[in-house]
């Protein structure tokens, strides 16, 4: 039994495109979302909310055996994950009988079902009014996922074509009276157009990015990408913290987008703890959603990122998450409006070094040549910035192993704010 | 000479479990790392640049590769690395005192975490493991050259093998029965299991080109003058094959022993059941070798071992770690004590030895005055190696120059005798280590083959 413990007082509850939900982690549509017992074995572990598999129209799809494949850092954590699995592979009835059950008994998670049917309009028809009566709390449109379901002209194929995406849009407003979130996928060139065709199409929110296109590795004795399907295989969906930075910036781009300004974004993409989760949300996330670090180490890691962002929160001073959402946005800008006079440099703090001369040499080798590498009397080494040298592009820091060793310092400057636009030695400079 | 430790009773019971309970006692002091293991520790390394480990490392390897290469699944590409620099890296792996070499200059050994990656361990993950077709290293065609090596210890081996690299043909010339020297004689039995030196020296052997022949001792059955003029080359890695005396009365009475040699014994004995047990027994010495005699004897039975030295802890040769092992072995050590006299029973045979006690006085030895009495069944000494003067009685052998009780070389190791080289322990550089003498023995091979390669071209 545990005692009874202090908590940081911040209400985590959010309403996202006028869904309610405790907190604003919710499990993506996924196999961890596929059945009841998942799911209800998420709420009991404190997920606010899940979005439902994907449904489809019957017959139910059939999936392969062997589906999962990942790209391993060097110690086996799983940097990036992938997969060829379809979507749901029960039939359409017993997935709304128990979204109707799971709903009932669960009254105030998020419940979001996931659709993927054929882009015809009957299709929508008849399979909308069906998902309404579950009593769910809205619908998420998979118009992302590039795997399989794509050669049968769904998922990607749609979520590709901004007037496809637009359509499939407006007929879910037509016959579905809750929110429609509508998914994206990050295998096209610009985000925003996606967004933008959502947007007209009457989305109230969107969510992004479904899985990446993607071959994890290669078995080199037998000359086959995993997963290993006999002895083929096929590109999958990539997830996983691997992606996290390219989801960030597509969660961005939209944010920023005065078309698309205010559009709720729903984000997903490698969120593994509270830090993802609030980095999304500084980015203009409205919730989050997680699938892959939960696939790892199953649905008890919500508890820590319910108590981590809370304790963070707490300490910055927010109560809501709707306080700090969108604040990074607008220091997020356009490679022209940086500031041409800003200098950093690096220092190198010489209590912590370990003089494994690793900031040398990446510097030596590749960069700019900004580090000496000296030996005292005594023969111990010891690494010196060479001020003068430094362009300040942070290589020392992030080679360092140690954390805080080398920190990059901004330099004292005279200098006003120059954009490239303003600066005297851009050749297309626009004249004022 | 009969057995200076006849007198005393078996390690064994006489009965075969009693000796498998033994071996037991004498098995990988360190176990080797698991695939796994090996893999995880693989990952520490930070991969330094200019590592520290190396400029650690007497010879030369390039260890944030090897370790690489063994984090990449390319385990025979970590061996091959290894040894390149050091042919005889899998003993060196075993016995080097790392935690004063490569570890110890680990920056993973900063405050902040206090654990160097286990380099020693990773070495031999490496060299056990490598699965090659035939031998790694190639031999350059034959250029008619002919080297004398006395000595088939880790330095002649070295020597013999790089040697051979260049083409050349090698006779070794062994004193004793076995190739190896102190990897085969001399460490102690559980740091080198599994007649581990005589498998490296065949592995070593398969490079082609390599003679050796036993039995050959010089000063007794060999001249330096016969070698220098029937070979292109002589390299002398003699090793320190006498032990220091304490200069003591009774100095060859029964029960008192080098220590070196009863390791010997040790490591030779067909029966670990078989060998005499000192029940109370005293080392005297503060080096590897006096911790690895205590440590053993505690292992094969003794109840009282004292490790006795003259000055302080901190002055002890023998590492740290090596402490700390005697320790956990149960072996006392008494410190500022020095030998006075040894203590005989009426058999004149050891019966203890007494210590007079000493006290530091501006930084010299001064006696205190009191004095210390330890019985003991026996004594071992293992006050340190002297170069085997017998080996150099003959008249041109008594040409070479000495410093310092061993042969002088200059910084190519030529003696002061045309072609005459030197290296290992029995020169005066360096520390006396296995991992010291590999090094010498490739630096000779080298100095040897630009020698005889320039003066090829002269001619």
């Amino acid at each position: 039994m545990k005692a009874s413990a202090k908590k940081p007082d911040v209400d985590l509850s959010i309403e996202f495109a006028g869904i309610r939900s405790p907190n604003p982690f919710w499990l993506a549509s996924a196999p961890p979302t596929d059945k009841a017992y998942n799911v209800e074995r998420a709420f009991e572990a404190g997920w606010g909310g899940v979005v439902w598999k994907t449904l489809g129209e019957d017959p139910a799809a059939v999936n392969v055996s062997s589906r999962y494949s990942a790209h391993f850092g060097k110690n086996r954590e799983v940097l990036g994950f992938n997969n060829i699995e379809l979507i749901t592979d029960r039939s359409l009835e017993i997935n709304l009988r128990e979204i109707t059950e799971v709903k009932k008994r669960w009254p105030d998670r998020a419940l979001i079902v996931s659709l993927m049917v054929p882009c015809v309009e009957e299709s929508w028809k008849a399979i909308l009014p069906r998902v309404e009566a579950t009593g769910a709390d809205g619908i998420e449109l998979n118009l992302g996922c590039p795997h399989g379901m794509p050669e049968r002209g769904m998922g990607a194929a749609v979520g590709q074509n901004p007037d496809l995406i637009e359509q499939v849009t407006r007929w879910c407003k037509q016959y579905y009276s809750k929110p429609v979130i509508v998914k994206l996928t990050p295998n096209i060139t610009d985000i925003r157009v996606a967004a933008q065709a959502a947007l007209r199409g009457g989305a109230d929110a969107v969510s992004l990015i479904n899985t990446i296109n993607s071959i994890t590795s290669i078995d080199l004795d037998n000359m086959v990408a995993k997963p290993t399907v006999g002895n083929q295989s096929t590109h999958g969906g990539y997830c996983g913290a691997a992606v996290k930075p390219i989801a960030m910036n597509m969660v961005a781009e939209i944010a920023r987008d005065p078309e698309t300004q205010g559009l709720p974004i729903c984000g997903i993409g490698g969120i593994s703890n509270w830090r993802d989760a609030a980095e999304f949300a500084a980015l203009g996330a409205g919730a989050v959603q997680v699938c892959t670090a939960a696939m790892l180490h199953g649905f008890r890691i919500v508890e820590e990122m319910q108590d981590g962002l809370a304790r963070w929160m707490a300490e910055k001073g927010y109560r809501s998450l709707a306080e700090f959402s969108g604040k990074a946005v607008t220091n997020t800008t356009d490679w022209k409006y940086l500031d041409m006079n800003f200098q950093t440099i690096a220092h190198i703090d010489q209590d912590t070094c370990i003089q494994c001369g690793r900031c040398y040499i990446a510097c030596e080798d590749t960069s700019h040549q900004s580090i000496a590498k000296l030996i005292d009397a005594a023969g111990a080494r010891r690494y010196e910035v060479i001020e003068e040298e430094c362009v300040g592009c942070n290589l020392c820091q992030i080679t360092c192993p140690v954390e805080d060793c080398i920190s990059m310092v901004p330099q004292p400057s005279e200098k006003p704010y120059m954009s490239w636009n303003e600066d005297p030695r851009n050749p297309f400079r626009e004249s004022a | 000479m009969t057995h200076p430790l006849n007198h005393l009773p078996r390690t064994g019971d006489g009965t075969r479990d009693g000796t498998t309970a033994l071996e037991a006692n004498f098995s990988d002091l360190h176990p080797p790392l698991t695939q796994r293991q090996a893999f995880i520790e693989s990952q520490r390394c930070l991969y330094c640049y200019d590592a520290p480990c190396v400029e650690a490392c007497p010879s030369d390897i390039d260890i944030p590769r090897f370790i690489r290469e063994i984090a990449e699944d390319n385990i025979n590409g970590a061996a091959q690395t290894i040894l390149e620099e050091n042919i005889l890296g899998g003993s060196c792996a075993r016995v080097c005192p790392t935690e004063i070499l490569c570890e110890q200059s680990c920056v993973r050994n900063h405050d902040a975490e206090c654990q160097p990656v286990l380099i020693g361990l990773l070495q031999r993950h490496a060299v056990d493991h490598m699965h090659f077709d035939g031998h790694p290293f190639v031999r350059a065609a034959d250029t008619g050259k002919h080297i004398a090596i006395v000595g088939a210890g880790p330095a002649g081996l070295s020597c013999a093998h790089r040697l051979a690299t260049f083409g050349h043909r090698v006779t070794v010339f062994e004193a004793e029965a076995k190739p190896g020297g102190l990897n085969e004689y001399g460490i102690a039995k559980y740091k080198l299991v599994d007649d581990y030196a005589q498998k490296e020296v065949d592995f070593l052997l398969e490079i082609g080109g390599i003679e050796i022949r036993h039995g050959q001792r010089l000063g007794d059955n060999l001249d330096l003058e016969t070698l220098q003029r029937e070979y292109d080359s002589v390299f002398l890695g003699l090793g320190l094959g006498a032990s220091r005396q304490l200069g003591l009365t009774g100095e060859h009475a029964t029960g008192l022993m080098p220590a070196t040699d009863y390791i010997k014994e040790l490591r030779q004995s067909e029966d670990i059941g078989d060998l005499a047990l000192a029940k109370r027994c005293v080392v005297i010495g503060a080096g590897n070798t006096a911790i690895d005699m205590a440590v053993q004897m505690a292992r094969l039975g003794a109840d009282a071992v004292t490790l006795v030295y003259r000055r302080g802890v901190e002055s002890m040769a023998a590492t740290g770690h090596e402490q700390e092992i005697a320790k956990a072995n149960g072996v006392r050590i008494v410190t500022w004590a020095q030998p006075e006299r040894i203590l005989l029973d009426d058999a004149e045979r050891v019966a203890g030895m007494r210590f007079a006690r000493t006290e530091s006085q501006d930084g010299a030895l001064a006696a205190t005055g009191e004095t210390l009495d330890i019985p003991a069944d026996a004594v071992f000494t293992a006050i340190g190696q002297a170069f085997d003067e017998n080996s150099l009685s003959d008249v041109r052998a008594g040409q070479l120059g000495q410093e310092a009780g061993k042969i002088e070389v200059d910084g190519n190791f030529r003696t002061r005798l045309a072609g005459v080289y030197a290296g290992g322990d029995c020169i005066a550089a360096g520390q006396d280590l296995t991992v010291q003498a590999v090094q010498h023995g490739k630096l000779v091979a080298q100095a040897i083959h630009n020698e005889i390669m320039a003066q090829q071209e002269v001619a």
